[in-house]
């Protein structure tokens, strides 16, 4: 008779230990579809690793791709904190993304002390608007936010298209649903040199550590936490819940903006509807990864831009797919959520069957 | 007005109604199964996914229209069991469970896709169902395009409504069921298995969810694409609240939806020329946030909905 019991106290260990140990079992499951693929996996993982570590720029090329999903996975992170379920990053982001070529590509005649932090501003304060939206929903009609984020996501996007063969179009771009670009002095300064990787991720870096005070060490942590654990509760201690879902709600919402900002204003230049290959839902992932820790999001961007970035030059030597990426992201996400059930409970074999109350 | 009257009236605007509703009765059914179990299922989006390549592939591969039905559904049933093993007896998150069964599910049926065919730049086309052509009845006005020149397949989902409406109604097991999502206690009390039921219950609906799927490269196209699926699953998810997790009641809403998407499609041709045609794209999506905002206060929640449940812990 096997049983299930809930363990006292987690093993300190564990914290650190399953997420470690899912991002192994899935890239070690992903020699499955490697296999199948006709490849070897000993080979495929060398290429990944080339991809990544090989050279300074393949490295650079990572933090390029680990810098939207750090804001996204802090926007799940802390949202999820909350129970509050934001499934619209993807959405906000492009929000913020709109916001940044709306005000950035010349409609202001600013210099660029002024225009670059205005440019965060406004992507910020986009993405904030199309999470706070949803959660006045739920707050006042109790209209469930996980779907209505999802939907919204599909909506912006098309709503995306619209402004990109409308109002937001670059008129030099013979009819193509691309935006104008950001004006030079509206631009994330780039860190190295003939490398695309941008400040962008010292901003992503520094808003990691800010959450990760905030949420240990402040009154606004401790209410989204006892807000997020018993919400119930809170209320009977006095917290205002709805108050506090807003607050994260736009915290939430503003750090996926900053994603988009972060694509346009620091990498692409420009706005087209293929910005963003699912940032938005490797957030969630990202965030599940790191436990929902702010300074677990660092690394856990990192790990999933590794596979991303070499998955994608493993498949330009190997021929493989470069789905692969998509396939690890995924099982890692079912694998930590597997771990996190083996850090709560115990299994225990026993001969009799266990006494039920 | 007199544009609309003319849609309204013609027997191509029901027949798209109805075919579009379609993929969104399986889904609907398939979701609510499961929430009326006490579970929820964002898995659905990636087991349309599923269901689309899959069923679309065994008939490519030479297994047969309905072949390619009872694979489509068995690898629906598949990620279903999946999701079930989390949910259930582990406990783990049902939104987080579910959303990791989507991201695997697609990324596991576009693997597959691109691996047998890598570099094709127009995807082979399968020979799909085709309309139902019945003596007398398909020759009908009116009602023989409407009704009985649409393919198998939705006369399969048309049906699945009404042995859902049965079972949940008429059968020990459908009270059974409903009870589990209540109050499981009670269930267990009987010496039923709250395990068993949920379990069954969320592979049953998988398996439903991926013949919406495969509705749509078995019948509404005739190959697979990326993106084809589009948010469809999501819709479900809105529609079983705004149905209030009523079989009768979730026909009623994917044949709504089905109606407004195949207007929009339309007005979008009438109109083109005054509103960009993406104000109608959007329209189907925003009509599923309303229909939730309408439903929400009055939804009538499976009580256990969202509650683990485990043996001997009360």
């Amino acid at each position: 008779m096997i049983r299930i019991e809930p363990r006292a106290q987690t093993p300190r260990a564990f914290a650190l230990g399953i997420p470690v140990l899912s991002a192994i079992v899935a890239l070690a499951l992903a020699a499955i579809p490697l296999i199948f693929a006709g490849a070897n996996p000993i080979v495929a993982y060398g290429e990944m690793f080339k991809g990544v570590f090989g050279s300074l720029f393949a490295f650079s090329e990572m933090l390029t791709r680990a810098t939207p999903l750090m804001f996204t996975g802090l926007a799940a992170a802390l949202a999820f904190r909350a129970k509050l379920w934001n499934i619209g990053a993807e959405g906000q982001l492009y929000l913020g993304a709109m916001a940044a070529v709306a005000i950035g590509s010349g409609v202001l005649d600013v210099s660029g002390v002024v225009l670059l932090p205005l440019i965060i501003v406004c992507g910020a304060a986009a993405g904030a608007v199309g999470m706070a939206a949803p959660t006045y929903l739920k707050v006042r009609f109790g209209a469930d936010e996980v779907v209505t984020t999802l939907l919204l996501n599909f909506i912006i996007l098309i709503f995306l298209q619209m402004m990109l063969e409308g109002p937001l179009q670059d008129p030099m771009s013979l009819g193509w649903p691309q935006s104008a670009p950001v004006l030079d002095h509206g631009m994330l300064p780039p860190l190295m040199e003939r490398m695309r990787v941008h400040s962008g991720l010292i901003l992503a870096l520094v808003l990691a550590g800010v959450a990760q005070f905030m949420l240990a060490r402040s009154v606004w942590g401790f209410k989204l936490r006892a807000v997020g654990e018993n919400a119930a509760a809170a209320r009977h201690a006095g917290i205002n819940v709805k108050r506090s879902l807003f607050g994260v709600a736009v915290i939430s919402g503003g750090l996926a903006g900053l994603a988009g900002v972060s694509e346009v204003a620091g990498l692409k230049g420009y706005l087209t509807a293929d910005l963003s290959p699912g940032f938005g839902y490797t957030g969630i992932v990202v965030a599940m990864l790191a436990g929902l820790s702010p300074m677990g999001v660092v690394v856990a961007a990192l790990f999933i831009a590794s596979v991303f970035v070499g998955a994608d030059s493993m498949s330009r030597a190997m021929g493989v797919s470069s789905f692969l990426a998509d396939l690890v992201v995924s099982m890692s996400l079912l694998c930590v959520l597997i771990g996190g059930f083996l850090a709560k409970y115990r299994i225990i074999r026993s001969n009799k069957a266990g006494a039920t109350s | 007005m007199m544009d609309l009257l003319t849609i309204l009236l013609s027997e191509s605007f029901w027949a798209a109604s109805l075919r579009i509703a379609t993929p969104l009765i399986f889904g609907v059914l398939g979701a609510l199964i499961c929430e009326r179990a006490g579970v929820l299922n964002l898995g659905i989006e990636g087991i349309f996914v599923v269901g689309a390549m899959c069923g679309w592939m065994a008939v490519w591969l030479g297994a047969g229209l309905w072949g390619g039905i009872l694979v489509a559904a068995c690898a629906g049933a598949f990620f279903g069991l999946l999701h079930a093993i989390l949910t259930v007896p582990l406990g783990l998150s049902q939104h987080v469970s579910g959303l990791g069964i989507t991201l695997f599910a697609t990324s596991v049926s576009y693997f597959t896709y691109r691996t047998a065919l890598p570099s094709v730049s127009s995807p082979p086309r399968i020979e799909p169902f085709q309309p139902l052509d019945l003596p007398i009845l398909s020759d009908l006005p009116f009602l023989g395009p409407v009704l009985f020149q649409q393919t198998a397949l939705t006369w399969l989902a048309l049906a699945f409504v009404a042995l859902v409406c049965y079972v949940m109604n008429r059968t020990a097991l459908g009270v059974a069921l409903q009870a589990v999502g209540d109050n499981p206690n009670s269930v267990d009390a009987q010496g039923l298995s709250v395990y068993g039921l949920r379990i069954g219950a969320i592979v049953a609906g998988s398996a439903l969810m991926a013949l919406g799927g495969a509705f749509l490269t078995m019948s509404a196209f005739d190959a697979f694409f990326f993106g084809m699926v589009n948010g469809r699953g999501w819709v479900c998810i809105a529609l079983v609240i705004f149905a209030s997790w009523r079989p009768g009641k979730a026909l009623f809403g994917a044949l709504l939806f089905g109606a407004f998407d195949a207007l929009q499609v339309r007005l979008q041709t009438e109109m083109g020329a005054l509103v960009p045609g993406q104000v109608f794209l959007m329209a189907p999506y925003i009509l599923s946030i309303i229909a939730l905002v309408i439903a929400a206060r009055s939804a009538d929640y499976p009580r256990a909905l969202l509650t683990p449940w485990f043996k001997g812990q009360r």
